[in-house]
């Protein structure tokens, strides 16, 4: 079973939670979809079970020595990416459209290395993970290929928690599809009820179980019950409430879930929502 | 001259620094974070212009297709298909390439132009504020933000990024001559500025550093900019006041020792990147 | 009559892999004359669009059915176009489930997710250009 944790907006504290839902569930894989920023890994101390080399995207490639610089490439070119077999790798689309035009054939397209991928072993499970290349882009091949990577290592009751990236983009639809639930974290405020309403938007676009989650919910009250209304009107289902902690931060500045600390209210509070999770993925599951 | 404000981290307060570091220099405020922008929420411009962003897509002339599938086979991005009847097309995979055009020895191709997002543009007094838009279900973020950042106004431009250091930071970053980073004390900050600064680097582009959500315990951030010979510009301080302003909707630097802030910070920012 | 299987592996014995766009295999059989090869998914590699090319690979070898787990209204819709009945199997042995076909056992996938034109995702995944 995979449960997605998508945030909309970033800086809801997303991870966290995915976090602390990921050590309550006890038999669980992680995958930390959130490729652009991964952080769950900082969390567990793990030994590298698997190293792949990814490759996410193409570009293309000149043959210098045989380029006559007579530019038909840049002028198909539709991004500037290309100029008298000059390629900028930035812009690069890697469409092939060059490789068409060129008279002298010097031009190819070739797989890019975009990320290294990991199964990382941890005393509290498998974390499927990938490190990107700078300025490489995370890809919803890269998402699904860190999911199929949690899956095989997943057994029958495993479930498999998906952190994933900020926004609505393509790593994020790769994040939720597929999967049998999603949890939308946001928090009161303005941006956060907007994000909220895209991320949802979305997730109905792929008809998805959507659970939301208000964190820190007690920083604006007035808004928190804008999202309640938000989401009653909207057949989306809100699990969980989330106070506002000091305590959670510093237990992420060291490295520890915020589920054991029993005094901390948001603990309390994260604990209920899990159960309330579980009871919304057991009744849609198979 | 136009600024970049990055993060690599979302939610360490780039829209909040951006909107109001615009209200105290008199900037434009440009929103690049097409999938989630917010900071006309603060701002709240008026007289909103707005233009439809269109991107390319084949048009496929179904007397003169031959139904021979080159189109199909050449696309690297699986968004034309030849099935038994006719080729098909699914248009939110199109990067508008036109490789498919090249391809077609019958003359079937043409193009058209297809709604993608819109560019909104207004004003708040003399600051010109504009944001890109990507309409939801649409996968590709780029043309948007390409459209924003052609022809930005005169003046000094604050491009407020999209978080992470993916391809929508890149394309905003080719359009910057410097960069200013965000980040927060934690380790997820750190973590994720680290893969910002890198970044950032790749472009030879001038950068600084602001700590928002500043706790004075904390130091690791700037250790690391001593470190790294990084600028910091300034710190912003986390209080539940300021987050309760910010969760309204409203402009920070309405509470008078934010505002003296980031006047410092501006001061700062003026001296790193001259500007008139 | 041809049936194309989503596989986790090249022969009969291998499981049956529910996805469609980003199954590893797919297995050709001929109801006639039996295994006629295991070829791998193209879609597997795409960036995006899995589902339509695995669709595209399904239509130009000429399929008339497809056995699979589940997969997304991108690929349906160009399968259901082109007639090509889809019919969903859990993941047992690849000739359970050929068997179970012949004997009627499975059922017509009838319909997947949300009816959206031009979503442009198939069985679930992105690309370049995106967040």
């Amino acid at each position: 079973m995979e449960l997605a944790v998508i945030s909309g907006k970033g800086g809801t504290g997303k991870t966290t939670i995915a976090l602390a839902l990921a050590e309550l569930a006890g038999n669980v894989v992680k995958a930390d979809c959130d490729v652009d920023a991964p952080n769950l890994h900082l969390f567990y101390r793990g030994k590298d079970l698997v190293t792949q080399s990814f490759s996410g995207e193409k570009i293309a490639v000149v043959n210098k020595e045989n380029c006559t610089a007579c530019n038909k490439c840049g002028d198909v070119c539709q991004f500037y990416a290309i100029q008298n077999g000059e390629v900028n790798p930035f812009k690069c689309e890697g469409c092939g459209a060059c490789v068409l035009v060129c008279p002298q054939k010097v031009i190819s397209l070739r797989d890019e290395k975009t990320a290294d991928v990991y199964v990382t072993e941890t005393d509290k499970g498998i974390i499927s993970r990938a490190r990107m290349e700078i300025g490489s882009e995370g890809s919803g091949k890269l998402v699904t290929k860190l999911r199929d990577n949690a899956k095989k290592f997943a057994q029958e009751n495993t479930l498999i928690i998906i952190d994933g990236s900020p926004g609505i983009g393509c790593s994020v639809i790769a994040s939720v599809t597929g999967s049998d639930g999603v949890l939308i974290v946001t928090e009161p405020t303005q941006s956060g009820l907007e994000d909220l309403k895209r991320a949802a938007e979305l997730c109905r676009h792929f008809g998805v179980l959507t659970l939301v989650c208000i964190n820190k919910y007690d920083i604006n009250e007035e808004i928190s019950e804008k999202i309640e209304g938000y989401c009653i009107k909207n057949n989306v289902n809100l699990v969980g409430r989330i106070p506002y902690d000091d305590m959670v931060v510093k237990a992420i500045n060291n490295l520890q879930p915020i589920i054991y600390f029993e005094n901390s209210k948001a603990n309390q509070a994260i604990r209920q929502m899990w159960h309330k999770i579980c009871l919304y993925l057991n009744s849609f599951g198979k | 001259m136009n600024i970049a404000i990055l993060s690599g981290k979302g939610g360490t307060g780039k829209t909040t620094v951006s909107t109001n570091l615009s209200l105290v220099t008199g900037s434009n405020y440009i929103d690049c974070d097409v999938e989630e922008p917010n900071g006309f929420i603060f701002l709240k411009p008026s007289q909103i212009a707005s233009r439809e962003v269109k991107m390319d897509y084949p048009l496929v002339d179904t007397n003169l297709c031959a139904l021979c599938g080159a189109c199909a086979k050449v696309c690297q991005f699986n968004a034309l298909v030849r099935t038994k009847k006719k080729i098909t097309l699914f248009e939110k995979l199109c990067h508008g390439c036109r490789a498919c055009g090249l391809m077609c020895n019958h003359g079937a191709l043409t193009f058209g132009k297809r709604v993608v997002g819109r560019i909104e543009e207004g004003t708040l007094w003399d600051i010109v504020c504009k944001r890109g838009i990507l309409n939801v279900g649409e996968l590709m973020a780029v043309p948007v933000i390409k459209e924003l950042l052609t022809n930005l106004p005169e003046g000094v431009n604050l491009l407020d990024c999209s978080p992470g250091t993916s391809c929508n930071v890149v394309c905003s970053l080719q359009y910057a001559d410097s960069a200013v980073l965000v980040t927060e004390p934690s380790l997820f900050g750190l973590h994720d500025l680290k893969m910002a600064v890198q970044l950032v680097r790749c472009f030879n582009l001038p950068l600084s550093v602001i700590i928002n959500k500043y706790n004075r315990e904390d130091d690791r951030i700037e250790r690391y900019c001593q470190q790294e010979n990084i600028r910091v510009l300034g710190v912003i301080p986390y209080d539940r006041e300021v987050v309760r302003v910010y969760s309204s909707g409203k402009m920070v630097v309405q509470l008078p020792e934010y505002r003296e802030r980031f006047e410092k910070i501006a001061k700062n920012l003026r001296e790193v990147f001259p500007w008139n | 009559m041809k049936v194309a299987i989503s596989s986790t592996g090249r022969d009969l014995n291998s499981m049956l892999d529910t996805r469609f766009g980003r199954c590893n295999y797919f297995i050709i059989y001929d109801v006639e004359k039996g295994f006629v090869k295991a070829m791998e998914n193209r879609g597997q590699i795409s960036g995006g669009g899995a589902g339509i090319a695995a669709a595209q690979q399904i239509m130009d070898e000429d399929i008339d059915m497809v056995i699979t787990g589940s997969m997304g209204p991108n690929a349906f819709n160009l399968l259901r176009n082109s007639d090509i009945k889809v019919y969903q199997c859990k993941n047992i042995q690849v000739e359970k489930a050929i068997q179970m076909l012949k004997d009627g056992g499975l059922e017509e996938l009838t319909q997947v997710g949300p009816a959206h034109a031009g979503i442009g995702m198939g069985s679930g995944k992105g690309f370049r250009g995106g967040r």
